[in-house]
């Protein structure tokens, strides 16, 4: 098959489409999880979508509704349990730990197709059908709608705390209502990059971004583009070769990071 | 009216009592300082004038509330990295409160914003990234960040601890002026009183529980302060500096709202 009659093939369009929606959303999320320092924090949430979807499996229910469950759970956990900065990465360690211990027995008792465990670690957006479509359009929707309204305040307990308190910033509150959006967004990109994966979309492109420039709009705007560049761009040159999805999303993006690493050295050396 | 008003004010922890019956009244325009050791509870003073502590007893006022508040935290190192300009950090100080985006409004905000930074004399620098400023520019884009809401109160949180003598000077003098042309009251914590010795009208010293609010001269002198730490003090003016002997070294301390809140 050519490579124009592969993207007229249904799933590759719902794939194509599912990776521009998530690029979109973890475009606008990662430099405020940068910013928070949470790149750790996303890799547990992730672990844990997977543990969710391992469960759903074995009880038979759609493993986007249980990759979505563990990451939510997993995020309040953490923002409960976490709450000086200090504990935060001893935290997120127990809790992922016990989360893949959890996960790896779930997925030894499943006696369906081993294709569909595999998947859930390394992503399958192939696999993703008109249903789960659905779902991710609609929870990337509401995530950037949560987004939209809490940004500015959101914004300003990110990058200068004390001062935000001082103003009346419910930043102890916000900080929950984030990582719970962050739980929603990494359990969305479990199913295209998968678990191990979704730093990949989420951490990569705004730290790349955030080389660049010291304008937090710039810095959102070409976290986007590099995220839609990475999703959409590893997923057409998988194709032709028939090569692992997950493993060119990663490569693009790392590539970006590079790229961006050495231009950002530049610029400093020449200011 | 009144800036910030302290009624029979109490605060305790457990046993251990900060400080009892304290009142105090700041006047617009006023300039205080609240001078004691470390754990004298400074800090927790401001943390109840910005709603974050609960009194154990008594009252507190601060005019207009936590918005008309402008609040100078002590600088401190900035990651060279970090994605925010000058300018992003002073537009925060004016609305960074609000819900929404934001994107209503945008060209007078950036007045206001432009005003507030040329005000302080940090145009040049302002669209530079905000962690490979100087100590004593950081500051000064504090002092803008914290006057572009049109404050009635200002808490000043060792604001110029880390700068160096010059720096010193421009940000206590930006402040005073703020409080001489716009009559807001200041309240600054600090343990170093000489670099603010010329601008202070009144000083809040406390001292294990104990507390002593005067004129710089009915607060600093041996026999006052000497009652306040219950051991011999000597208090010595040289030139137009007050240096304090025996009370035991106020050696640098940080801390910060977010750790506090957080425990």
């Amino acid at each position: 098959m050519s490579f124009l009659d592969l993207l007229e093939l249904d799933f590759v369009q719902t794939a194509l489409i599912a990776a521009a929606v998530l690029g979109l959303v973890a475009g606008v999320l990662g430099p405020l999880v940068v910013t928070r320092k949470m790149a750790f924090a996303v890799h547990g949430t992730s672990e844990l979508a997977f543990t969710g979807g391992a469960a759903a499996l074995l009880l038979g229910i759609s493993v986007g509704y249980g990759a979505l469950a563990g990451s939510i759970i997993a995020a309040v956990l953490l923002g409960v349990l976490s709450r000086r900065e200090s504990d935060r990465d001893s935290v997120i360690g127990a809790i992922l730990a016990f989360g893949l211990g959890m996960g790896i027995l779930m997925l030894s008792l499943y006696k369906g197709r081993s294709k569909n465990k595999f998947g859930l670690l390394t992503g399958q957006i192939v696999g993703v059908d008109s249903t789960d479509l659905q779902l991710l359009v609609i929870s990337s929707i509401a995530v950037l709608v949560v987004l939209a309204f809490i940004y500015r305040p959101l914004f300003f307990s990110s990058v200068d705390p004390d001062v935000a308190i001082s103003r009346g910033v419910p930043v102890r509150g916000l900080s929950i209502v984030f990582a719970v959006l962050v739980g929603v967004a990494t359990a969305l990109s479990v199913q295209v990059v998968g678990a191990l994966l979704v730093l990949a979309l989420m951490i990569t492109p705004a730290a790349a971004a955030m080389r660049l420039t010291a304008s937090p709009l710039r810095a959102t705007v070409l976290s986007v583009v590099f995220a839609e560049v990475a999703a959409v761009g590893g997923i057409l040159l998988s194709l032709q070769p028939g090569l692992p999805v997950s493993a060119l999303v990663t490569a693009v993006s790392f590539v970006i990071y590079l790229v961006c690493r050495g231009i950002g050295a530049v610029q400093r050396r020449s200011t | 009216m009144t800036a910030i008003s302290l009624r029979g004010a109490r605060l305790s922890y457990g046993d251990r009592v900060l400080w009892d019956g304290l009142d105090l009244d700041v006047e617009p325009g006023e300039f205080l300082a609240v001078l004691g050791p470390n754990g004298s509870g400074k800090t927790s003073l401001m943390r109840v004038l910005l709603g974050l502590q609960q009194l154990s007893s008594g009252s507190v006022e601060v005019a207009g509330g936590n918005h008309a508040i402008g609040y100078i935290p002590q600088q401190r190192a900035l990651e060279q990295s970090m994605t925010l300009r000058g300018r992003d950090l002073v537009g925060l100080g004016l609305d960074g409160y609000r819900w929404g985006l934001g994107v209503r409004n945008r060209r007078e905000r950036r007045v206001r914003v432009d005003e507030a930074i040329a005000a302080v004399g940090a145009s040049r620098y302002a669209d530079a990234p905000l962690g490979l400023l100087s100590g004593g520019e950081q500051q000064r884009l504090r002092v803008a960040q914290a006057l572009v809401g049109d404050p009635r109160v200002m808490l000043c949180d060792e604001p110029l601890l880390s700068l160096d003598l010059a720096n010193q000077r421009v940000v206590s003098e930006l402040i005073d002026k703020r409080r001489r042309e716009a009559d807001t009251a200041v309240l600054f914590v600090t343990h170093e009183l000489n670099p603010v010795l010329p601008l202070v009208d009144r000083v809040l010293y406390l001292v294990g529980g104990r507390f002593r609010v005067g004129k710089p001269d009915e607060v600093m002198n041996s026999a006052t302060l000497s009652e306040l730490y219950r051991t011999p003090v000597e208090v010595v003016r040289v030139r137009d500096q007050i240096l304090v002997v025996g009370a035991g070294a106020c050696e640098e301390q940080t801390h910060h709202l977010t750790a506090e809140a957080a425990s």
